[in-house]
């Protein structure tokens, strides 16, 4: 049994906030850069080069690349042989939270109860998944998901006659309901089949991986392409002020479902698309 | 891309009726911040017939809820926030003189009809932008709602603060014309 220790965590978790905030993943400058040379609209690149600049002088300056420094949601891996000592993993998580958000200068965005809403004062309680893995590693991967993008998100119980074109036809409406208040140009992400909670975790999960990596499945990947290019024929472009890139990427995540399902999930992420991750 | 300077509140009348929908804009002068909880509380000051705390003839209100100054900063990083949310309130809070708004996203008919019928104007920032746009506002003063954190009211001096005109007095949607003239596909 490995053992790794509570306050090794909070620390980890403090530094993951921290520069999931300040510094943009090497990913999605890239994809920035790319789509400024491709994009058709001259204001379109004018938003894609005020995004670069401000991704530069976020992480130089230690500011926040965006006021929304959103709920901190993580997924963590726990190795069956690896034993957490000094306090629970969860604490650990939250109070990693609290230390980043406080001394980091990030804000606070989360009420303690959805109709009272009384700001809980330190960007607690986050939202962790845990998975049980093989080995005798923690390994952690940490998203600032902003309210923006998460509220235009959406989740649909199709059924299967309704098949590959009702899937494509429910995405494209999510994104074009959605135009500029999700901050384009977005990330997509994508949950096909599970169940109704699963569903909504396999787009949750899809949006850690990295912007630009195709599913390890041909055929997945070739509809993620697919629905590249129809998102994009939408002519919402950066902001939703027009133009050829809407999106950056699409990332689909399937699991086997019912004989009488076909749920799809589609959790929008702007272009602040801020995953970090570490393994203790 | 020619971007036009203007001065604000929005003291002369004629600039408002300078402005269409598509321009770009540098905006120079003072404007209030107010979001969700703001919003809220002042429509309910409004319906009891209280005062608000500040007077919003011919101001500009920003939706923006910041992060706060690292020692030395003006302030933290400092973007739009969806202005849908303000949806509701904004009619209301245009017929107490309420000119401008600087947002993200889309708005209701409802608004962009009451944009029209008194003359005001929506701006879109870029969502996302929070460090550069934190460079252009000068200072920071707290006016009302303290306890609201980082929904507060304040005023801020901003300098050059970049923005696009989505909806003026003339009653054109920039959002609509520009996505369109770039749609490659049946709508
Ligand atoms: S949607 Fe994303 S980029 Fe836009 S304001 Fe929210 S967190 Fe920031």
């Amino acid at each position: 049994m490995r053992e790794v220790y509570y306050k090794d965590i909070v620390s980890k978790v403090k530094l993951l906030c921290q520069e999931a905030n300040y510094d943009l993943g090497q990913d999605v400058m890239m994809a920035f850069e790319q789509a400024a040379r491709t994009e058709s609209s001259d204001i379109g690149r004018e938003v894609l080069n005020q995004l670069i600049d401000n991704a530069a002088i976020a992480s130089e300056n230690r500011v926040p690349m965006c006021q929304d420094t959103g709920v901190s949601v993580f997924i963590v891996k726990l190795g069956q042989e690896c034993h957490i000592t000094g306090g629970s993993l969860y604490e650990a998580i939250n109070e990693g939270v609290r230390k980043g958000y406080e001394e980091g200068y990030l804000r606070y965005s989360i009420v303690d109860n959805p109709l009272t809403r009384k700001n809980t004062g330190d960007n607690t309680p986050s939202v962790i998944h845990v998975e049980i893995v093989g080995g005798d590693q923690l390994e952690i991967q940490m998203t600032a998901k902003g309210g923006g993008a998460e509220n235009m998100s959406a989740l649909k119980m199709l059924t299967p006659s309704d098949g590959v074109e009702g899937v494509k036809k429910f995405i494209l409406n999510t994104v074009k309901q959605a135009g500029p208040n999700a901050c384009p140009p977005l990330v997509v992400g994508i949950g096909i089949g599970g169940n109704f909670e699963s569903c909504a975790y396999l787009a949750k999960k899809s949006l850690f991986k990295p912007v630009g990596e195709r599913h390890s499945n041909p055929e997945i990947a070739k509809l993620e392409e697919e629905l590249i290019q129809s998102i994009n024929a939408l002519g919402i472009g950066p902001q939703g002020l027009g133009g050829s890139t809407t999106t950056l990427d699409v990332k689909i995540e399937v699991a086997p479902c019912h004989i009488a399902a076909l749920p799809v999930a589609v959790n929008l992420n702007c272009h602040a698309s801020r995953h970090k991750h570490a393994v203790l | 891309m020619v971007q036009k300077k203007i001065s604000v509140p929005f003291n002369d009348e004629g600039t408002i009726k300078s402005l269409q929908a598509g321009d770009q804009v540098l905006l120079s002068g003072t404007i209030f911040t107010a979001r969700d909880a703001a919003h809220r509380r002042m429509v309910e000051q409004l319906e009891k017939g209280e005062k608000l705390p500040v007077d919003l003839t011919n101001q500009v209100i920003y939706y923006v809820g910041p992060t706060p100054a690292r020692p030395g900063d003006v302030i933290g990083s400092a973007g739009p926030t969806t202005s849908s949310r303000m949806d509701k309130y904004t009619p209301c809070l245009l017929e107490k003189g309420l000119k401008g708004m600087i947002g993200k996203g889309y708005r209701s008919q409802v608004v962009i009809d009451a944009i029209v019928k008194n003359d005001a104007v929506y701006f879109a920032a870029i969502g996302g932008s929070g460090a550069l746009l934190a460079k252009r506002i000068k200072s920071v003063e707290l006016v009302a709602y303290e306890d609201l954190g980082t929904e507060a009211i304040r005023k801020l001096e901003i300098e050059d603060f970049p923005c696009t005109v989505i909806n003026a007095p003339e009653g054109r949607d920039w959002y609509k014309e520009s996505q369109a003239a770039f749609r490659k596909c049946k709508e």
